[in-house]
C-alpha cells in the first residue's frame, strides 16, 4: 500500500475531518435529538471539539500507539473520540454496548485497554466491576455525567473537564496536535474491531486507515455519496458495518450522521430525519416488516384490501419498474396509483421517503423480504463483507440487482473461488492482522495474499457471488444431499411470526428445527383470538401457536420442493423452545448471529427428542438476565411432525 | 446510604395529630417528623391510616386534632392549592392522569402552577407567553429524559402499560418542582423489573434534585432498601418509628404485620 496515488492531506481520517472543518466549515457533520429537538454541529464544530478531546487525553497522558475502548450507543462524543483517538495515533476499539461485565474482560485484557470513553454511569459501573482484573486500565472518561456525582475515584473523568482542559492545553500550544496529526500515517492501524466470536475467542481486526478510506472512497462512488447525504447511525458502534457507514465514509464523503435519541425511538427519528442513505441488517427490514404487517391486521377491511391489493400489483412489477425494466402500460398505472395510496405513504412511515440508497448486509436476506422493499420502491442492495475485509468485498450496482447474489466484486478488490468452495478475497481492504495472532493471521491470509472468508459461494453466469452458508456449517445430510443450514433457516425465518430458526440435518436422514416465535407477532395474533397467555414460554407452548407454526413451515417445505439442490432439506420436525435465543445466554453472537455449536451441545436433549420421534421433552435451562442474574426456565416441550413434498426441481416458481 | 447527600433540619413536624370521620377514628394521635432530603416511608397494614395521613399532610384532610409544623411555622388548615404553591406534589394509588392526552401534554399539567402569563396571551401564544412555553417544554424535556421516556413522548397515557403510567404521573409530579414529593404506593402492582426501575428513578430525584420524599409503600423489601427513616401505623396508632433497621426489628412492628402467638 502507498500514499502516492491519494494527496497526503487526506490520507488519515483526522487529515479528512481538518479537511471538511476547512471545505466545508457550516455543512452539518453530526446531529443529535436531545431534549426533542435535534442538535447540530457543524465539520467545524466538529473539529474544534475533536482538537479539545484529543488534547484532553494527552494531558491525562494518552501516548502514540496506545489502544482506547469506546463503549456506548452512538452518541456524537464517541464517534468524535474515534478521531480524537486517531489524532495522537492511538488506537479507538468500539466494543459492544450491550455486553455484561464478564463479557468485557476478554477484550480489554486482550487489547490492552489503557483508557475507556464510555457513556454513562452503567458502563462505568461494568468498568469498574473489571477493573481489577485489568490492570492496565488506567483513565475512564464519560460522556453523560447523569448520576456519577458521587462517584469520586481519581481515574474517573466528565468528558466535559477533559475537553475542557484540552481547551487549554490547545490555547498554550497551538501546535501541539497539528503535529501530531501531522505524524499520522496511511498504512497506521486506524481501528481495532473485534469479530463476533461465532466460533472461539473474538480476535481484533487492525484496519488501517488506507483499508478504511479505500472501502469508504469506493462504497461512496459506487454509489455517489455526497456530502448532502444523511444516514441514521443506529447500530453498535463496534459492528464493522457501522464504521463503515457512520464513521469512515461519512468521514471521507463528508456526509451527515444522526444519532438517535435512544434505541427505542429508531422508528420515530428515522421518519423525522428521512435518511437519503441506510444501512441495516436483514433483522431490521424483518422487524419492520413484521410491525407493518401487525399494523395491517389492526387496520379497517378497506384500508387492509387496499394494501393487499396494491402490494399484489408491487410484487408484479415494482422490483423491474425499479430497475427500469419493461413494465406494461397498464401496471405502470397500477403502480402509479399504488404509490400514491399505498407504497409512498408506506416509505413515508416507514421514514424511508427519501432514501436513495440502502444496503442490507450481516446475514442472508430473504429473497421475499428484499422483494418486499424492492418492490415498494426502497432501492435496497446488498453487500457482502465481514469485518476483516472493511464490509467491502461485493456491492450490487444499481438495475442488476438479484435477489439471491450479492453482486460483482467492488472496485479493487479481487474474489476467487477456492476448489472447496470457500470465497476468498485480496485487496487494499483486508485486515493488517489479528491482534498480536499471528498465528490466526498465518491462518486467514495464504501466501497469496488472499483472505480466506469462511463463507461457502460461487459465482453466477453474470459474475455475481452467490453466499450460500458458512463453509463449516454447509454439510450433508446422510443420503449426500447438499445441507446448507442457514439457508433452511432463512426460509423460516422469513414469516413474521418465526423470530429465529436453528435447523439440523448434518450426517441424519432428516431436517429438524428448533423455532423461537416472534413475540409481537404471535402475541397479536393470539390476543385477537383470545388466547391467553402470561409470557414467552406459555405462549410458545399453546397448540394454537404450533399449528400456526407448523403451516410455515409446511409452506418452506413447499418452497424448499422445487429447489434443485435443497429439496431433501425439507423439514420433518420442529419444536418451539421454550424460551428466546439470547447473546447474554451465549446462544447467539452480539450480531445476533446463531451459534448452532454451543446450542446443539445445548439442547442437545431436546435434538435427541426430535429424532427419536418422541411427542414432548421436558427440560430446563438457566437463563442469565442483563444484569448478571441467573434464573432457570422450564417447559414440557411439545414436538410436532410436518408435511413433506415430493421434489419438484424442474420448474422453478414462486 | 453512602452517597453525599445532605440529610437537614426538620422540614415537617406532625404533632399529635389526631383526625375523625364522624365516629371513626382514622389517625389517633400520631406524631412524627420529616427532615429535609430525606426519604420518609409511611408502612403498616390494610386501613392503617396511611393514606389518611399522606391526605393530612397535602392539605385534602384537616384533622381535628393536632398541629402541622412546616419549616419551622404552624401551619393554618391549607387548601390543596395552597399545599402546593408551598411546594408538596403527589402520586395517586390508583393513576389520576389525563388518559387521552399525550405524555408530553400531561407532564406540561404539572407545569400549571408555574405558568404566570395570562390566559388570553397563552390562547394566542404570543409575546411572554410564547417565551414561557418554551422554558416550560424545556424543563419538562428534562424529565422525559430524566425518567427515560423518550419514546413514548407522544403517546396517549391510556395506551401506555401500568407501569410506564405510573412513571408517567411521576414525572407529573416532578414537573410542579416539588421540594416535598408525596408518593402513594408508587410500586403497587409492579413487576420487578418495573419496581426496580421505579426505586432507581426515586432515588434518582432524591438524589439529584434533593427532594424531600415521603412515600407509601406495601413492599417490604422496597422500603426498608430505598427508606432513610420509617414509620409504622397500625389501626390509626403509630407503633413504630426509626431507621429500618429498628423498625424490623422492634415486636409491636413484628406482632402487626406477623400477628403474636398466644
Amino acid at each position: 500500500m502507498s500514499n502516492d496515488v491519494r494527496p497526503q492531506s487526506l490520507s488519515t481520517f483526522p487529515r479528512l475531518l481538518m479537511h471538511h472543518a476547512q471545505a466545508r466549515p457550516n455543512h452539518p457533520a453530526t446531529r443529535e435529538k436531545d431534549m426533542g429537538i435535534w442538535q447540530a454541529w457543524t465539520w467545524s464544530q466538529v473539529a474544534e471539539e475533536v482538537r479539545a478531546m484529543a488534547s484532553g487525553l494527552a494531558e491525562l497522558g494518552f501516548m502514540r500507539g496506545d489502544n482506547l475502548a469506546i463503549i456506548g450507543d452512538n452518541r456524537p462524543r464517541l464517534y468524535w473520540a474515534m478521531y480524537a483517538v486517531q489524532c495522537l495515533g492511538g488506537v479507538p476499539v468500539p466494543m459492544y454496548q450491550d455486553a455484561v461485565a464478564g463479557e468485557m474482560v476478554f477484550v480489554l485484557q486482550d487489547a490492552g485497554i489503557k483508557f475507556a470513553i464510555v457513556e454513562d454511569q452503567e458502563q462505568v459501573d461494568k468498568l469498574l466491576e473489571n477493573k481489577a482484573q485489568c490492570p492496565e486500565l488506567q483513565h475512564i472518561l464519560y460522556d453523560d455525567p447523569r448520576g456519577m456525582r458521587h462517584y469520586n475515584q481519581p481515574f474517573l473523568h466528565g468528558l466535559d473537564e477533559v475537553q475542557e482542559m484540552g481547551r487549554i492545553h490547545n490555547r498554550n500550544h497551538p501546535e501541539f496536535l497539528d503535529g501530531e496529526i501531522e505524524l499520522g500515517k496511511y498504512e497506521d492501524v486506524a481501528v481495532m474491531l473485534y469479530t463476533s466470536g461465532t466460533t472461539g475467542k473474538p480476535k481484533g481486526v487492525c484496519q488501517t486507515h488506507g483499508a478504511f478510506i479505500k472501502a469508504a472512497e469506493s462504497g461512496c462512488e459506487f454509489d455517489k455519496l455526497g456530502p448532502d447525504d444523511n444516514i441514521l447511525s443506529y447500530l453498535p458502534m463496534a459492528w464493522v458495518g457501522d464504521h463503515l457507514f457512520s464513521f469512515a465514509q461519512a468521514g471521507y464523503a463528508g456526509f451527515t450522521i444522526n444519532c438517535p435519541e435512544s434505541g427505542d425511538t429508531v422508528m420515530t427519528d428515522m421518519r423525522e430525519i428521512g435518511p437519503s442513505y441506510y444501512f441495516a441488517p436483514p433483522r431490521v427490514f424483518e422487524n419492520l416488516l413484521t410491525q407493518v404487517m401487525i399494523r395491517m391486521e389492526d387496520a379497517g377491511a378497506i384500508k387492509r384490501s387496499m394494501f393487499h391489493y396494491f402490494m399484489g400489483v408491487a410484487r408484479r412489477c415494482g422490483a423491474e419498474i425499479l430497475d427500469g425494466k419493461p413494465v406494461s402500460g397498464g401496471d405502470r398505472l397500477l403502480y402509479a396509483l399504488g404509490n400514491l395510496l399505498v407504497f409512498g405513504p408506506l416509505r413515508n412511515v416507514l421514514g424511508m421517503s427519501r432514501i436513495r440508497v440502502a444496503y442490507t448486509a450481516g446475514a442472508a436476506i430473504g429473497p421475499d423480504l428484499f422483494r418486499f422493499y424492492r418492490s415498494i420502491g426502497v432501492n435496497l442492495k446488498q453487500l457482502y463483507g465481514s469485518t476483516e475485509t472493511c464490509a467491502a468485498v461485493c456491492l450490487q450496482p444499481d438495475g442488476q440487482i438479484k435477489f439471491d447474489t450479492v453482486g460483482p466484486p467492488a472496485p479493487g478488490v479481487e474474489v476467487k473461488i477456492a476448489d472447496n468452495g470457500e470465497v476468498l478475497v485480496r485487496g487494499e481492504v483486508l485486515l493488517k492482522e489479528y491482534y498480536k495472532r499471528p498465528d490466526a493471521t498465518a491462518e486467514s491470509i495464504d501466501a497469496q495474499g488472499y483472505f480466506h472468508t469462511g463463507d461457502a459461494g460461487f459465482f453466477d453466469e453474470d459474475g455475481h457471488l452467490k453466499i450460500i452458508d458458512r463453509a463449516k456449517d454447509v454439510g450433508k445430510l446422510a443420503n449426500g444431499a447438499m445441507f446448507a443450514p442457514n439457508y433452511i433457516e432463512n426460509k423460516l425465518k422469513f414469516f413474521s411470526q418465526i423470530k429465529e430458526a436453528v435447523v439440523f440435518g448434518a450426517g441424519k436422514d432428516e431436517v429438524c428445527a428448533f423455532i423461537n416465535i416472534d413475540m409481537g407477532a404471535v402475541g397479536n395474533w393470539a390476543e385477537r383470538r383470545n388466547i391467553a397467555y402470561s409470557g414467552y414460554t406459555d405462549l410458545a407452548q399453546k397448540s394454537e401457536v404450533y399449528d400456526l407454526i407448523r403451516d410455515c413451515v409446511e409452506k418452506a417445505n413447499a418452497e424448499l420442493a422445487h429447489d434443485a439442490m435443497l429439496s431433501a432439506s425439507q423439514v420433518h420436525r420442529f419444536l418451539i423452545l421454550h424460551k428466546e435465543l439470547d447473546p447474554d445466554d451465549d446462544e447467539l453472537t452480539r450480531t445476533r448471529k446463531v451459534r448452532r455449536g454451543f446450542i446443539a451441545e445445548k439442547y442437545g436433549v431436546l435434538i435427541d427428542a426430535l429424532y427419536s420421534g418422541k411427542a414432548s421433552q421436558f427440560i430446563e435451562t438457566e437463563v442469565k438476565f442483563e444484569d448478571g442474574r441467573k434464573g432457570k426456565v422450564s417447559a414440557d416441550l411439545r414436538i410436532l411432525e410436518t408435511k413433506t413434498y415430493p421434489a419438484q426441481a424442474a420448474k422453478k416458481a414462486a | 446510604m453512602s452517597n453525599g447527600r445532605q440529610i437537614g433540619e426538620v422540614i415537617l413536624d406532625l404533632q399529635n395529630i389526631s383526625l375523625r370521620f364522624g365516629g371513626v377514628k382514622a389517625l389517633t394521635d400520631i406524631s412524627f417528623d420529616v427532615r429535609e432530603h430525606e426519604i420518609r416511608a409511611i408502612i403498616g397494614p390494610n386501613g392503617a391510616g396511611k393514606s389518611s395521613m399522606l391526605n393530612v399532610i397535602n392539605g385534602v384532610y384537616h384533622p381535628q386534632e393536632g398541629t402541622i409544623v412546616f419549616r419551622g411555622q404552624k401551619r393554618h388548615d391549607m387548601d390543596t392549592h395552597e399545599a402546593a404553591e408551598a411546594g408538596f406534589a403527589r402520586t395517586f394509588q390508583n393513576i389520576a392522569l389525563f388518559k387521552g392526552m399525550s405524555v408530553l401534554d400531561n407532564l406540561m399539567t404539572g407545569r400549571n402552577l408555574k405558568m404566570k402569563s395570562n390566559f388570553l396571551l397563552q390562547a394566542l401564544y404570543w409575546g411572554p407567553a410564547q417565551r414561557e412555553e418554551l422554558e416550560h417544554r424545556r424543563k419538562v424535556e428534562e424529565i422525559v429524559d430524566f425518567l427515560e421516556i423518550e419514546h413514548i413522548r407522544k403517546t396517549p397515557v391510556g395506551r401506555l402499560p401500568y407501569g410506564l403510567q405510573k412513571r408517567v404521573e411521576l414525572g407529573r409530579a416532578l414537573a410542579a418542582e416539588p421540594k416535598i414529593l408525596l408518593l402513594d404506593e408508587p410500586m403497587a402492582g409492579m413487576n420487578v423489573e418495573e419496581k426496580q426501575d421505579m426505586c432507581r428513578f426515586v432515588l434518582d430525584v432524591n438524589d439529584q434534585f434533593g427532594t424531600t420524599i415521603i412515600l407509601i409503600e406495601h413492599d417490604m423489601g422496597v422500603v426498608m432498601d430505598i427508606s432513610d427513616r420509617v414509620v409504622v401505623l397500625d389501626y390509626g396508632k403509630k407503633i413504630g418509628d426509626g431507621t429500618p433497621e429498628e423498625v424490623k426489628n422492634n415486636p409491636d412492628v413484628i406482632a402487626a404485620y406477623l400477628g403474636t402467638s398466644h
